[in-house]
């Protein structure tokens, strides 16, 4: 408990510093810093377009930087494929999930991990290990043995979150993780996601939905426009506040909306209180 | 309580209630049919294709199915059934490559240059020939890992510039003819398993596939996932074991199987190993079916894009230079625009599907049977070879057709 408190004290296992992106005209990361130590669940929040997708990527070895450093464990690192991020123990389930829709759910788990008898696929211990994955998320999967394309935008997600599991990471980043997918399964991700901290692992969590991350955070980092905008820890932020530093304005189209609900609300009690008199 | 006991008896892969259990005979045939409608055709078209075919040719042509045509049929087939096997792994991918024609008739020619004009021994020969083919799959590799150049481009300028080369390396006279001797030679025309032996490596195959099948039900069932049931194997197994035996009986009629054909069967069936059994065959579906998934997955993309190219050229030099040993001689003929697009049209006629992610080692075989039964037909029957190409040219139409309606049928039934 008490090491949660002040997840800062210690060492990070995931921290980038001065990190720039740019894609031709458009500057997508500028000087982003983002730590992340172990048992600790940072959530990156941000608007459509605010970089989020792209810092993850960077991290997880899809796109190179083009300045900026990455620290893990204590040591610099040079991120330079996806493969190298697993190496390193950075797992990742990204925006647009990555599956191969020809493969099935075992051989999509395992993809690039694959576990060898005798140098041949073992296709018996993968398949035993993909159920107890899949049950652990209470996956609603008929048969690993079916090729993705013919699972559903919820059960493709599930499978893209089981995916992170395997192997044995040390920092887990999902990009809006729980987008497709129903109560239940929504209310499993977010119980993995704790059982992921209490583990002792770092996950990096994106979400457009703040109860979500008001519900499992620790930290919330606010890109806005590419930059670092706000950084909360999440007992001190109201919603309010998580607004304001996302759209970058005390005055913006969420305050001003909920604004004209409550007036809307004190009207109609002034002419209930009105028509009483 | 009573409801965890019940979960416990079901294996774990058929806990879910939706999955429709398959019951019996009755059950396996109505399975099969779904498969069927929902666009999972596999080697089906081409088989039933095999069997119009027979019963067309035998009709007009009684001799088409002695045994003395079935042994030739698979013997012509071979060489370019190889240079297909190369094909399929680089569909597979969703590439292409046009040159194979051209870089079995380089490789060939380099070979008999070698050993005939300069004395080398056939060894050195067959090495030299594997290498071109090895490096010019290399190169091919760098020009679409490297500059991303499409491999139908580079290809086709493979086509023409191996072709060319193929013409220089010969030289003035244009025809190398193969010593009598030669190992190759006698490899491709003159060695034949029959007898005896025949029988015993029938059985062996039968005993190995038997084995392989039992185990993998012990290693389920121990797993507690479900497995296919020991009487369905053994009518598999069965199945298996009569049609070896009859079809071995029918050819030892003749002269039994030949080497050469027996080498190309080998080939298919390690492929299919590698391709189905192997984390190597499973990146290079992957790759074929989501380049970008797969490379997000950590697989070393251009590490297997080189393999592929480096393999279908290698085959396709081994192709060359058994087609060479069969014609005793290498000519500027050899692997011209025909072997290509044969090599091709046999890979998709088999079944594997030019959008990628889709097929099997096998489709190169079954596709060349129907090529090579459609060609020795049509020469039974004394047309002449413009014919063959309208009708080669057909079959191929056909079988691009199937591919994609099958396809279609897929993605509106969810089988992607
Ligand atoms: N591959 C790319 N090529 C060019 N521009 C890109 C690329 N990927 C992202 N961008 C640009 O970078 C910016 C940040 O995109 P990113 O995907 O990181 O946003 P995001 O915060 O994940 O948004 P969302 O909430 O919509 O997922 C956008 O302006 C986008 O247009
Ligand atoms: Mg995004």
């Amino acid at each position: 408990m008490s090491a949660i408190a002040t997840p800062l004290a210690r060492e990070p296992v995931l921290s980038l510093r001065g990190v720039n992106k740019r894609f031709g005209a458009v500057q997508a990361l500028t000087d982003v810093h983002i730590d992340v130590a172990a048992g600790e669940v940072v959530a990156l929040v941000g608007d459509n377009g605010a970089g989020k997708s792209t810092l993850v990527k960077v991290i997880a070895g899809v796109y190179q930087p083009d300045s900026g450093d990455i620290r893990f464990s204590g040591i610099n690192v040079t991120v330079g494929g996806p493969g190298e991020a697993q190496a390193l123990g950075i797992a990742t389930v990204f925006q647009d999930l990555a599956l191969c829709d020809n493969l099935d759910v075992v051989a999509n788990l395992f993809l690039g991990r694959e576990d060898l008898a005798g140098g041949l696929l073992n296709e018996v211990k993968m398949e035993k290990e993909a159920w107890r994955l899949l049950r652990t998320l209470s996956a609603k999967i008929p048969s690993v043995r079916i090729p993705i394309a013919a699972l559903s935008g919820g059960q493709r997600q599930t499978v893209a979150i089981a995916r992170s599991l395997v192997g044995d990471p040390k920092v887990v980043m999902l990009d809006e993780p729980t987008a497709a997918l129903g109560v239940a399964q929504t209310a499993e991700v977010l119980n993995m996601i704790e059982r992921l901290r209490e583990h002792g692992l770092g996950v990096i969590l994106i979400s457009h939905n703040m109860a979500d991350v008001q519900a499992v955070a620790d930290r919330i980092v606010v890109l806005r426009l590419g930059r670092n905008a706000a950084e909360f820890r999440v007992e001190e932020a109201t919603t309010d506040q998580l607004v304001a530093a996302i759209t970058g304005a005390s005055d913006n189209v969420v305050a001003a909306r909920a604004e004209r609900r409550r007036t809307d609300g004190a009207e109609a009690q002034l002419e209930e209180g009105n028509s009483d008199g | 309580m009573a409801d965890t006991e019940q979960t416990h008896t079901v294996a774990d892969d058929l806990a879910d209630e939706r999955l429709i259990r398959v019951q019996g005979l009755s059950g396996l045939v109505h399975m099969t049919w779904n498969r069927l409608r929902s666009g999972e055709l596999g080697s089906l078209p081409v088989v039933v294709g095999l069997v119009v075919i027979s019963i067309l040719f035998y009709a007009m042509e009684p001799r088409f199915l002695s045994s003395r045509s079935l042994v030739s049929i698979t013997q012509f087939a071979a060489p370019i059934g190889i240079i297909a096997l190369g094909i399929v792994l680089v569909l597979l991918l969703g590439q292409i490559d046009l040159s194979v024609g051209s870089v079995s008739g380089l490789a060939a020619a380099g070979m008999a240059v070698l050993v005939v004009r300069h004395g080398y021994s056939e060894l050195v020969g067959i090495m030299a020939a594997l290498t071109v083919g090895l490096l010019i799959g290399a190169v091919y590799a760098v020009l679409h890992n490297r500059l991303g150049v499409p491999s139908f481009v580079f290809s086709l300028a493979g086509l023409l510039g191996f072709q060319g080369l193929l013409l220089y390396v010969l030289g003035r006279q244009g025809t190398i003819n193969l010593p009598s001797g030669s190992f190759l030679v006698e490899f491709t025309r003159f060695k034949f398993v029959t007898g005896l032996t025949s029988y015993v490596l029938v059985l062996a195959v039968v005993a190995v596939f038997l084995a392989t099948q039992l185990w993998g039900i012990r290693t389920r069932t121990r797993a507690g996932l479900s497995a296919p049931g020991q009487g369905a194997v053994l009518i598999k197994v069965g199945l298996l074991a009569v049609g070896l035996l009859v079809l071995t009986w029918y050819v030892n009629l003749d002269r039994g199987w030949s080497y050469l054909w027996l080498f190309f069967v080998f080939l298919v069936v390690v492929m299919d190993l590698l391709l189905r059994r192997t984390r190597w065959g499973r990146h290079v579906f992957a790759v074929g079916g989501n380049e970008e998934a797969a490379r997000r997955s950590g697989v070393k993309v251009g590490r297997i894009y080189f393999t592929v190219f480096a393999s279908c050229s290698m085959l396709a030099a081994v192709g060359g230079l058994l087609a060479a040993g069969l014609q005793t001689s290498v000519s500027q003929a050899s692997g011209t625009t025909d072997t290509n697009l044969t090599a091709i049209a046999a890979a998709v006629i088999g079944g594997t599907s030019l959008f990628g992610g889709r097929g099997s080692a096998y489709s190169a075989m079954l596709g060349i049977i129907v090529l090579q039964a459609i060609q020795s037909g049509l020469n039974m029957v004394g047309v002449d070879s413009s014919v063959r190409f309208m009708v080669t040219g057909g079959v191929l139409l056909l079988a691009v057709a199937i591919d994609s309606v099958s396809r279609r049928a897929r993605s509106s039934s969810g089988r992607g």
